[in-house]
């Protein structure tokens, strides 16, 4: 009987171990890196895609005419140069003679022309279309160089094109009608496998022509709780992580191994009001939830303070002290007089629509505002809505107030012109326009001279935040994680991932 | 008509409304494809757009042609196309079906092993602490969410041993047996754990009941040892209720456990619904529905049929 019981015991110590070896698992090859993330892209069409994570696979695998660096400057990427003429109305550029397809062919002007084309073709359904109205035709002058006419001058579209939705891609595949499915770009990397919401391979792309990438190449896998990828890192299965809560990041510097990198971000954390339904059709209602809102409370409270509170533009070259705004310090006595002014003394009810887990802190931050205005008589019932929904709703302009996290852009017109123009797209989300903000973009769009465009935006800035439509409340960061072993990468405030190109994993 | 027959029967019926109903629902939340791909950019679309990607996700034909076109692919075998994949709903639900029938296999005989012998010794100890004891624990297994034992057990695995089964990359059983289990072993045991303390009360009182019938105290006079009593009469007689418990559990674990899936990264069915609905891919949502209610009713037929071979006394069908 003894002898069986130390028989079965030896046996499950067997198993235990074998079990524990497998788990410690092999080894990466020396410089493959093993990524991790909890959203997964959802396609390949770089001009279609809008996720997150699209736009963050995508941009290792294609490349715009030209691309922001981390302090947001314009820089090349398929194109080496580019020049506005003295109007503003003509746009060359330069391809860098070397750039190639992942399929060998050169990119010439050729490919430019069809990719925009394609872009603004309605039948492809490109949203980033918009950005491009102003292009009147497109010249291939000669193989390497490519000309814009534009209807109009248009300062804003040479950012616009920095965007991943207006990568180049092969005449070719548009022709097979492959983009959907056969990604063939120039960038850095090719995907060599994709298995939706499950794992990414990538190998590097030899003949990429902005030279030889650090790694060999980047797997990916979808974690999709953060708690695991964060379990994850600290074992060493993973190398290198993209986070979304700032409570998971935050936990990451407190592990020997690992370092986070914080780069702040052009999206920005903020309440919609719909100012088309009372009471926020009053001005003075709309300025008391502004006076009445704690902003930095709302950061250090949702977002663990992780980001600094914001004006309406991002851009730090752009963006004015958001000290000088207006009601940026709380004043609840200012409030409640803005209130009982406009006739509501005893506050009114209004519901706030948030998304789940989209971002991270939606429902902290509603829960936040919602006792900051019970302050001023303002009942706040919050609806936390599933995703889609919740775009869905919003998109239809269908809520009294929304907490939301919006895509930013380094040149302001890119950024608001479609919430804040008389033609925007989203005009009926936003659902406030005046005369002000509107003569200041349009001012905005055409101005060349950089310093000339900085006051015009300071006032749009200063007007927008005293009209009080969205209460503009923070910007965050964008998080990534890695080991130590891991270096020379640079985030960048649009949170792209381009920097793992230079990245290299030691032994 | 026999019992099997008349079941059978049924089974297209049901299948049909299950069908219908996932259909309307997923139809009837606000969002589509559309909104799911582009999120808050899509309201940049101009009409011309959007009618070009409406076309693109087939979603230009009204309801009932829509569903028509569905039914008649599923009687060619035709489940549609994933969007978010781009390939064959069917192709991936069998890409991931192994994965969950596994975990419902592991789950199943790591609840029972540890569910059965509990109950029974809980039911003969009845009154004891040694009852007292396994009856608290149960409680605490069923009542924590198995999440919360998910990332436990996550938690203590990485920062207690530095260890973790690989994530994000599944390696089939057929491929790597070792890495297979290693991966599939703690999730088992996380969702096990919580159906083990089901069992554990449900054969407790199903014992206790069976302890006091006359035919045990029959054969305990007549001298059986214990032993023999409890497991070759008493059990047997047990096990009607933890066979419907257990055939319940099981058609739900078929249809992928979404927590859990998710806490340890595992490609199983569950997050191909969840995702499904994520991203409004309705062929694939509707597909894998299909699938997981169809793997619900043979479950629970074959439970049926395991009555009356527990006990003979049981007839299927009769009235």
């Amino acid at each position: 009987m003894k002898r069986r019981s130390t028989a079965k015991l030896v046996s499950c110590l067997a198993i235990a171990a074998a079990l524990g070896a497998a788990m410690v698992g092999s080894p990466a090859s020396a410089a493959t890196l093993r990524m991790a993330w909890s959203q997964d892209a959802t396609g390949l069409d770089p001009h279609k895609q809008t996720a997150f994570s699209s736009i963050r696979l995508l941009e290792l695998i294609y490349e715009p005419l030209v691309r922001l660096d981390a302090n947001l400057q314009i820089v090349p990427a398929v194109a080496d140069s580019w020049q506005f003429s003295s109007n503003g109305t003509e746009l060359t550029f330069k391809l860098n003679p070397n750039a190639k397809f992942q399929n060998g062919e050169p990119v010439t002007s050729a490919d430019v022309k069809a990719s925009f084309e394609r872009i603004l073709n309605e039948a492809t359904g490109a949203v980033a279309r918009a950005n491009f109205l102003s292009i009147a035709s497109i010249d291939a002058v000669d193989p390497h160089t490519v000309v814009f006419h534009l209807s109009q001058p248009d300062v804003p579209i040479l950012t616009a094109m920095t965007n991943l939705n207006a990568a180049i891609v092969s005449a070719g595949e548009i022709a097979k009608g492959a983009i959907n499915t056969t990604p063939v770009g120039s960038g850095p990397f090719k995907l060599e496998k994709w298995d939706p919401n499950s794992r990414e391979i990538l190998v590097a792309n030899k003949m990429w022509a902005g030279g030889a990438t650090g790694i060999e190449g980047i797997n990916i896998s979808v974690l999709p709780d953060e708690t695991a990828i964060l379990a994850a890192m600290r074992t060493g299965q993973i190398d290198f992580a993209l986070l979304n809560d700032p409570l998971i990041a935050t936990l990451i510097p407190r592990e020997d191994r690992l370092v986070l990198n914080r780069a702040p971000v052009l999206a920005y954390h903020v309440l919609q009001l719909n100012p088309s339904r009372k009471p926020m059709t009053e001005l003075a209602v709309r300025q008391a939830i502004s006076c009445a809102i704690d902003r930095k409370e709302v950061l250090d409270t949702a977002s663990l303070g992780e980001g600094k509170v914001t004006g309406p533009i991002t851009t730090p070259s752009f963006a004015t002290d958001p000290n000088s705004l207006f009601c940026y310090k709380r004043d609840v006595e200012k409030a409640k007089k803005l209130m009982a002014d406009a006739g509501y003394a005893k506050g009114f009810s209004a519901t706030v629509i948030a998304a789940t887990g989209e971002p991270p802190t939606a429902a902290a931050e509603a829960q936040i505002i919602q006792s900051q205005l019970a302050e001023i008589g303002v009942k706040l019932d919050i609806k936390v809505m599933e995703l889609n929904v919740y775009v869905d709703t919003w998109l239809k302009g269908d809520f009294d107030m929304a907490v939301a996290l919006n895509g930013g852009s380094a040149d302001p017109y890119s950024m608001y012109s479609r919430y804040w123009t008389k033609t925007g797209n989203l005009q009926k989300v936003a659902n406030y326009i005046d005369d002000t903000l509107d003569g200041l973009m349009q001012k905005g769009r055409a101005e060349t001279d950089p310093a000339a465009r900085k006051v015009i935006f300071s006032d749009f800035e200063k007007h927008l935040a005293e009209m009080s439509p969205w209460i503009w409340l923070y910007t965050s960061y964008s998080y990534t994680a890695q080991q130590k072993s891991v270096q020379g990468f640079t985030g960048t405030p649009i949170g792209s991932l381009f920097g793992l190109s230079k990245v290299t994993v030691q032994q | 008509m026999g019992y099997l027959t008349r079941r059978l029967v049924t089974f297209p019926l049901v299948l049909i409304g299950v069908s219908i109903l996932v259909f309307v629902a997923i139809r009837l939340v606000p969002g589509d494809s559309i909104t799911a791909m582009l999120g808050t950019e899509a309201g940049l679309l101009t009409p011309q757009q959007r009618v070009a990607l409406t076309a693109y996700f087939g979603l230009d034909q009204n309801w009932l042609v829509q569903y028509w076109h569905w039914l008649l692919g599923l009687f060619r075998g035709d489940l549609g196309i994933s969007v978010a994949y781009g390939k064959p709903v069917l192709d991936v639900i069998l890409d991931r079906f192994p994965l969950t029938l596994e975990l419902a296999f592991l789950s199943m005989i790591i609840a029972l092993a540890v569910g059965l012998p509990a109950g029974v010794f809980a039911a003969t100890h009845n009154g004891r602490p040694s009852d007292l004891a396994v009856r608290i624990f149960a409680m605490i297994g069923q009542s924590t969410p198995s999440f919360v034992v998910g990332l436990l057990i996550i938690y203590v695995l990485s920062v207690g041993f530095g260890a973790l089964p690989t994530m994000g990359e599944f390696s089939p059983f057929w491929q790597d047996p070792l890495r297979n289990l290693s991966q599939l072993i703690f999730p088992a045991i996380t969702l096990g754990l919580a159906f083990a303390a089901s069992v554990t009360r449900i054969s407790r009182s199903a014992m206790l009941d069976v302890l006091s019938d006359d035919y045990v105290r029959t054969a305990r006079s007549k001298g059986a040892p214990a032993r023999s009593v409890i497991w070759r009469h008493a059990l047997p007689n047990a096990l009607i209720p933890v066979v419907t418990l257990s055939g319940m559990e099981f058609g739900y674990l078929l249809g992928g456990a979404v927590l859990v899936e998710k806490i340890y990264a595992l490609p199983g069915l569950g997050r191909v619904v969840l995702d499904a609905i994520l991203q409004r891919d309705y062929a694939l949502l509707q597909g894998s529905v299909l699938f997981i209610a169809f793997n619900f009713m043979v479950v629970n037929l074959l439970v049926d049929l395991a009555y009356s071979a527990l006990d003979p006394r049981i007839r299927l069908g009769e009235r």
